[in-house]
């Protein structure tokens, strides 16, 4: 008697069917969240197309008929080869190597500093540290990171460069040091990334099985050459993956790098001089209160298009090396 | 046979001396950031609570000016209290502090629905298609996307609304509340809602990223129980998945906020580098929001300024007096970001402790 009441709920009848499409507030809340949920996260996309709606309207061709572009007014080729920056002056000129060479000398400075502590630090605090050690040190980095970038800009202008820079090379090698200068963003640039650098070089080489450094002693390696011989190599592809990661944040760093570098376009490599980056240009120029529709106002999203593009292909770029070259251990 | 220790002993010492000094090398590389961070707080701290030597003064004033020090350090109970001012010795920070709190919170408001909404369809919702893995990817690369680019997107989209709302016009949406009225300007203009909602853009990924990541933590056999006793997905995510994860949500939440708090780039572009002399609704302590609580429906739409601008303004003004001014708005801003770290690590630590699945 009591088989035919257990049955009846698992076999399809009728009335099990009826319920299904059956209207109910509760079915009706359930789609709402949800397509008020998937709303939300759709948020994220649209983010993505207004960027690079804006970028496109504004930089490359506009589509209203009674305003023109960046690139409507300029031509590609000028602004790419075009070795002078003065949309601010009279004779106008468009290049925009001045601002890439400002951006890549700060940029490499900071890397030249930043990378190779990271590492040595990520690598001390993955094969040598103490667990107590490494504890204590994870906030100290975080703290390091969330610093905001104004604060580095600051200390590089009222320490690094008088009290670092000047003494060593002003006094001692009799290099002229500008109060702003590459040299000094580049120094707080590298501090600023030593912690996006250790924190994700040091996930990849606790990613490294124990096996491998075991089997290397085992040969009869040092812990010196377990370390740099086995762990680095296996760990390879999140290192530069973290690499290109830092590199991205340094070429988009933007308060730092304008308080410490100056404003002053200019095409060379010496460090000592001033400089200004793409992303100090868009502050400078948005300081002045350029009225919408000039050129001087369009350039600003031409050199922040010319930003997005190479900080995007950096991070398409680590993500890429991050799945492509992972060993993946058992 | 003899033990070949002879023979291989240089190599050997060599190889450990190397060895010794790589490490030495390291952990000086790991300390380097410390140190850093122990001389900028010494050299900024130091600015902090001295005024800059008076000048010489010239020979021709025969008058001895008598210095009338109101305060004996920029960093004061006076500080906290007054505006900017064209006198360094009596320029505060009243706006800025207001601003940033007005800013902090409107972000949340904005960043914590959206984003732990996002993380939920993600987890709970979606299944392992192409949305979720192109929703996934865009997260990701606009995580990389600069702070600038998004000043850039908040000034398009906020200030001047892509151009809809042509300025001469001066479009004004009064939302009718059901008690009072509050007046909307189209576009935002440089309002203080356009630089919450730049800076809401500009964390959004970091948000939906770590409420993944709390999600995810929690484990699977919750919501079996859940769905076991009847309840519907929505019911399991309100009751038992969120609560559960709020620990890891909260920390991920406090720690971008604390990241926007310290932005300037972003409302740099927005135009809100300007002189302001009051608070965003007139509100400048607590008890203003009792006498004047419409002021809390105007503040977003008032102009406003932040603590990194103050700081940036100050550290660009030519007289020194300022560049000590900016070293106390600095230790202000660097004390409230510590607390909120502070608070993210502790409830971290604080649940990591507590709950055993």
């Amino acid at each position: 008697m009591s088989l035919a009441n257990v049955a009846s709920p698992l076999t399809p009848t009728k009335a099990g069917l009826r319920l299904q499409k059956q209207f109910s507030w509760a079915r009706a809340r359930e789609a709402g969240v949800r397509a008020m949920l998937l709303g939300c996260a759709s948020l994220s996309l649209l983010t993505t197309l207004a960027i690079v709606y804006m970028f496109l309207t504004e930089a490359v061709y506009s589509v209203t008929p009674d305003t023109t572009a960046f690139l409507q007014d300029v031509s590609l080729w000028d602004f790419l080869t075009d070795t002078e920056w003065s949309p601010q002056f009279a004779d106008k000129h468009f290049g925009i190597l001045p601002l890439l060479c400002g951006t890549f000398v700060i940029a490499g400075i900071g890397s030249l500093i930043g990378l190779p502590i990271g590492l040595a630090a990520a690598i001390y605090l993955s094969e040598y540290a103490k667990p107590k050690f490494r504890r204590m040190m994870k906030p100290v980095l975080e703290v390091l990171a969330g610093i905001p970038s104004v604060v580095y800009g600051y200390f590089a202008l009222v320490f690094v460069t008088p009290y670092v820079l000047r003494p060593i090379f002003q006094s001692m090698l009799g290099i002229d040091v500008d109060i702003f200068n590459a040299m000094s963003a580049g120094v707080v640039l590298g501090v600023m990334i030593i912690p996006t650098v250790c924190s994700l070089s040091e996930d990849a080489l606790r990613a490294v099985p124990r096996g491998l450094r075991e089997a290397g002693y085992a040969l009869g390696s040092t812990k010196y050459d377990v370390s740099l011989k086995v762990v680095v190599p296996a760990a390879f592809s999140g290192i530069v993956a973290s690499f290109l990661l830092a590199i991205s944040r340094a070429i988009g760093e933007t308060m730092a790098v304008c308080i410490a570098a100056g404003q002053m376009p200019r095409l060379s490599l010496n460090p000592f001089r001033s400089m200004e980056t793409m992303t100090a240009y868009m502050v400078s120029a948005s300081l002045g209160d350029t009225p919408a529709g000039t050129i001087e106002y369009k350039s600003l999203y031409a050199v922040g298009f010319t930003l997005f593009l190479i900080t995007l292909g950096m991070n398409i770029l680590a993500n890429w090396v991050m799945n492509r070259f992972r060993e993946v251990y058992e | 046979m003899s033990v070949p220790t002879k023979l291989q002993e240089p190599h050997l010492a060599r190889r450990h001396r190397i060895g010794k000094a790589f490490e030495w090398a390291c952990c000086g590389s790991t300390w380097f950031g410390v140190v850093v961070l122990g001389v900028l707080l010494l050299s900024v701290g130091w600015k902090a609570l001295t005024w800059p030597p008076a000048k010489d003064k010239p020979a021709n004033s025969s008058t001895p000016t008598v210095e009338v020090k109101s305060t004996s350090a920029p960093l004061s109970t006076k500080f906290f209290s007054s505006y900017d001012s064209r006198k360094p010795r009596e320029a505060g920070i009243l706006a800025a502090i207001w601003g940033s709190l007005w800013l902090i919170v409107l972000v949340a408001l904005f960043s914590v629905p959206i984003g732990v909404g996002s993380a939920v369809y993600l987890e709970e919702y979606s299944n392992e298609g192409r949305l979720k893995r192109i929703i996934q990817v865009n997260l990701s690369n606009l995580a990389g996307v600069p702070s600038i680019v998004y000043a850039l997107l908040g000034m398009t989209a906020f200030v001047k609304m892509f151009g809809f709302f042509t300025k001469d016009e001066g479009k004004l949406l009064v939302i009718n509340l059901l008690f009072t009225t509050v007046d909307v300007p189209l576009p935002f203009d440089r309002a203080l809602i356009s630089g919450a909602l730049t800076l809401t853009l500009l964390v959004l990924p970091t948000v939906i990223v770590a409420s993944q990541e709390a999600l995810r933590a929690v484990p699977s056999s919750i919501r079996t129980a859940s769905y076991a006793l009847g309840a519907t997905q929505w019911q399991t995510i309100r009751y038992q998945v969120i609560p559960a994860a709020m620990p890891g949500i909260m920390t991920g939440v406090i720690l971008a906020l604390s990241r926007a708090m310290g932005e300037a780039a972003p409302l740099m572009l927005i135009g809100a580098l300007t002189y302001v002399a009051y608070t965003p609704g007139d509100i400048t302590n607590v008890s203003d929001i009792f006498k004047n609580p419409h002021g809390l429906l105007d503040a977003p739409f008032d102009k406003f300024t932040a603590l990194p601008l103050q700081i940036y303004q100050w550290i660009n003004h030519p007289r020194a007096e300022y560049a000590h001014l900016a070293a106390a708005g600095i230790m202000v801003l660097l004390t409230i970001l510590l607390l909120m770290n502070t608070v993210a690590i502790v409830i971290r630590h604080k649940f990591q402790k507590s709950t055993r699945w």
